[in-house]
């Protein structure tokens, strides 16, 4: 059904005129140009498309605008606040916790939605939570690395 | 052509098929920058040039230009997919050049900005383009330095240089690159200049953060499905339901009716078109066809049967002893078979390209690893002159050799032209593996022999299918014998496979590797000594026992008889010049035929090391990734129909199967730069094998050993 979703996007209030069962992905791609979400799947088994909404990191691939209304998206996009990365980008950049980089906005994403509900993690949690990320490159050991130098980070801020 | 015309008669001596980077693209590029015109003879270190074809420019301008504010441009046809070649190529040029690193620019993968390339695989970007970039850097450096010589009117060498500060020690008088050039066009050239021994190092060795890190984090890195532009419209394009289908009958009307669709047809490529590109697969789904479809012969069960039936004649690639002589003295023989299915490259970015035309100027930004080689199938596809095209590789999500081929751009580009729009291309999933060029299922098979001491006497090695690659062994066993039949892609009589395979991340290596060091397991066993030791007692090579000792030291092997109920393994490989020994710790657990690879250290020795963390990035990335083939990976298929769609069936590896990983680097420095960025992927399917075997007993003959087949040969036990 085509109508206006009210929600507000990386801080911003935003409506959207759209269908509302079209996937948040497409939205954000290619109605706003938000780039840095990405397709892998499209079918919410890969995470490349991980947006945090509500605190909770979802699959844009697989949520319609319709159950973003009057919710908080946060898009890779979004971040950083003030021209300073969040500390979760400065570990990955720090560590190196990247390679080709396309599946790294997914899993900075699902991270920060992590360390909003459990700020110290264990080894195990952070495996755990970001089980559903996928990356072929191999950058998983680095990534736990600075996932866990973050939670440090934060805990000290 | 008219370009071309131009620069070949300008700078004589040239190959035109060199002058990719045209004069009027050198001015655009570069504005006030400098030039540095001389033309010189081929850099010693180049490949073979090939008559017709196109080769590395020998003219090191086309690598390297110095902007009046001294800021250094490193120009190179590769393309960054997450191997760091951004990041440590541009440590080469500046360690020639005498340049401070973070003066040092990249551009890369542009077909009209960059020289010509041939593509980004085989870990080739250091130890072969790296060579052609530090011999431009070398030549630059001396020609700078011979005109501050004569400026001063001192003799050359007299001076020294510092991130770009040319100063002679006795007046102390300086010169900056970037004063003495002033954007003045020089024509000078020296020949071939000596690039800096190892000694004289001072950027080798570092480890600075990615190059491309900043942008990956932040979103903002553009792959080439990330390019939008005026007017773009997505394409959906109808796609058969396996290979070899043919269209009997398609009907349109329905999904022509949707609002802002296009639907355009060239022969049989037949796409929807929309701005959107949810609304135009929506569409797509309301076209009506038929198809006739092949009848199905193989499936992944019989197909190495097929293979043995089909391959072509093989050949001997090395022999030495006598087989049969060795036979004799042989008190032991194993003869095993060994199996690997077809696997996927599966990068997490699909095959993607957005193309634009204007005028027949054809633009495309295109997620490929050759971007020179589809400059040509897309000019030759719309029936242009190549240099009416440009390819832009941007960031690419990954390639592991399934870039090489790109036929999403030959698609868009032939779309755009259709369509009069420009037009962009993402495969969906589903696409992706329909396509894809597997890695060839392939066959070994091992007849090997020990003497009554206990040691190898002979060795008879028949790879089917996989190509000879690494083949040979480097054991030292007095009667041996290696063949193979057939390669690892397209040198294959047609019908062998049932689709495309081709060069997936070291090609051959993990099938030859994965064969050969189970073997030497099982003669190890046999023997009743210590794997490690077995294979020390037959190895000269000296840098293989250093890399398994180092592996060994670090992982603290503890010498024992197999199997020990510990689940340790190792595995040993050469992969083009560089040295890897891998060693695992793993769990089985028994009632469910898991396996949960607990610990992975490996050594590595690759010459010089470049960028030690860039190195250790890359081993990391192929001991993940090689579990993956070793343990879940295995693309499933019904005569030419694709079973796998998407990651619910198709599984790579997961943070839940990450070990412990430790890796060491040998510090070479005798030995020029070789590649890293795919070693310790040879090893992974044997070193999880012998661990397994080392664990529970019994030896997996066949990748992925997954659940079902642990279980089973456990059951055989």
């Amino acid at each position: 059904m085509q109508r206006t979703i009210s929600f507000t996007l990386n801080g911003k209030p935003t409506h959207a005129a759209v269908d509302d069962e079209r996937m948040l992905l497409w939205f954000l791609r290619y109605d706003l140009g938000l780039t840095g979400t990405k397709y892998g799947c499209g079918e919410g088994l890969c995470g490349a498309c991980t947006v945090v909404v509500n605190n909770e990191a979802v699959r844009s691939c697989a949520t319609p605008m319709k159950d973003v209304a009057g919710k908080s998206v946060l898009t890779i996009e979004g971040l950083e606040q003030g021209g300073k990365l969040h500390p979760i980008q400065q570990a990955f950049l720090k560590h190196n916790a990247l390679q080709c980089g396309y599946c790294t906005p997914g899993m900075i994403l699902s991270a920060y939605a992590l360390l909003q509900k459990t700020p110290r993690p264990t080894a195990a949690e952070i495996v755990k939570h970001m089980d559903e990320n996928l990356c072929r490159c191999g950058s998983h050991l680095r990534i736990v690395e600075a996932i866990r130098e973050a939670a440090d980070s934060k805990e000290r801020a | 052509m008219k370009h071309e015309e131009e620069d070949s008669r300008e700078n004589e001596g040239m190959d035109v098929n060199t002058a990719s980077l045209t004069r009027r693209d050198f001015l655009a590029l570069t504005g006030s920058g400098l030039f540095l015109f001389f033309w010189v003879g081929p850099l010693e270190l180049l490949p073979a040039q090939l008559p017709g074809r196109p080769s590395y420019s020998s003219d090191f301008n086309a690598y390297l230009r110095i902007g009046p504010d001294g800021r250094v441009t490193c120009l190179v046809g590769k393309v960054e997919l997450g191997q760091g070649a951004m990041t440590s190529l541009p440590m080469l040029l500046a360690e020639e050049l005498d340049v401070a690193l973070d003066s040092v620019d990249i551009v890369m993968g542009d077909t009209d900005l960059c020289p010509w390339d041939m593509g980004t695989f085989g870990s080739l970007s250091i130890r072969q383009f790296g060579p052609v970039l530090r011999g431009a850097g070398a030549e630059a450096r001396a020609v700078l330095l011979q005109m501050v010589a004569e400026r001063l009117n001192v003799p050359v060498e007299r001076l020294h240089v510092k991130d770009g500060v040319v100063t002679d020690s006795s007046t102390g008088r300086r010169v900056t690159y970037a004063e003495l050039v002033q954007g003045r066009r020089i024509e000078r050239h020296i020949g071939r200049v000596a690039v800096k021994p190892v000694s004289a190092f001072a950027v080798h060795g570092k480890s600075p953060t990615r190059r491309d890190a900043l942008d990956k984090v932040t979103g903002k890195a553009k792959y080439a499905g990330d390019i939008l532009l005026p007017g773009m419209l997505h394409a959906r394009i109808l796609r058969p339901p396996e290979h070899g289908a043919v269209l009997k009958h398609v009907d349109t009307t329905i999904a022509e009716k949707v609002e802002g669709v296009r639907i355009v047809r060239d022969g049989d490529l037949i796409a929807v078109l929309h701005k959107q590109p949810d609304i135009a697969e929506k569409a797509k789904a309301l076209i009506k066809v038929e198809y006739d479809s092949p009848r199905a012969t193989v499936d992944d069960k019989t197909i190495f049967d097929h293979l043995l039936q089909n391959a072509p004649q093989p050949q001997v690639v090395s022999e030495s002893g006598s087989l049969t002589q060795g036979e004799k003295l042989a008190t032991t023989i194993v003869e095993e078979t060994y199996l690997n299915s077809y696997v996927a490259h599966a990068a997490m970015e699909t095959h993607s390209a957005t193309v634009t035309i204007e005028n027949d100027r054809v633009t495309v930004w295109a997620g490929t690893q050759t971007p020179f080689s589809v400059k040509q199938q897309v000019a030759q596809a719309l029936g242009l002159a190549p240099e009416n095209v440009r390819v832009i590789a941007p960031y690419v999500g990954g390639g592991f050799g399934g870039k090489s081929a790109s036929r999403q751009a030959v698609e868009a580009a032939r779309l755009a032209k259709l369509a009069g729009n420009p037009v962009q291309v993402v495969w969906d999933r589903r696409e992706e593996f329909f396509f894809d060029t597997f890695r060839p299922a392939a066959v070994v098979k091992i007849r090997a022999g020990l003497d009554n001491a206990g040691g190898m006497i002979f060795w008879d090695f028949k790879v089917f299918c996989a190509g000879d690659r690494e083949a040979k062994q480097f054991y030292d066993i007095p009667n041996q014998r290696t063949v193979s039949s057939g390669g690892w892609g397209g040198e294959n009589p047609g019908g062998l496979h049932p689709f495309a395979v081709g060069p997936w991340r070291a090609p051959s290596v993990n099938t030859n590797t994965f064969a050969r060091e189970s073997h030497i397991d099982t003669l190890a066993r046999k023997a009743g000594i210590d794997p490690v030791e077995f294979r020390l007692k037959q190895l000269t090579d000296k840098r293989m026992r250093v890399v398994l000792q180092a592996a060994a030291k670090q992982f603290e092997w503890k010498p024992a008889r197999t199997p020990s109920g510990r689940g340790v393994g190792v595995a040993c490989a050469i992969y083009s010049g560089t040295y890897v020994a891998t060693m695992a710790d793993v769990a089985v657990d028994k009632d469910s035929g898991n396996v949960q690879v607990k610990r992975v250290v490996c050594a590595q020795d690759q010459g010089v090391t470049v960028n030690p963390d860039g190195s250790r990035q890359q081993m990391e990335g192929s001991i993940m990734m090689g579990l993956g083939y070793a343990l879940t990976e295995e693309v499933h298929f019904r005569g030419r129909e694709i079973l796998e769609r998407n990651f619910d069936t198709y599984e790579i590896p997961r943070f839940s199967g990450l070990p412990r990983i430790e890796t060491v680097l040998i510090d070479n420095p005798d030995v020029a730069a070789s590649g890293c960025g795919e070693p310790p992927i040879v090893t992974m399917g044997a070193v999880v094998a012998n661990a397994i075997h080392d664990a529970v007993g019994t030896r997996l003959l066949q990748l992925p050993m997954i659940p079902t087949r642990i279980k089973a040969s456990l059951q055989r036990a």
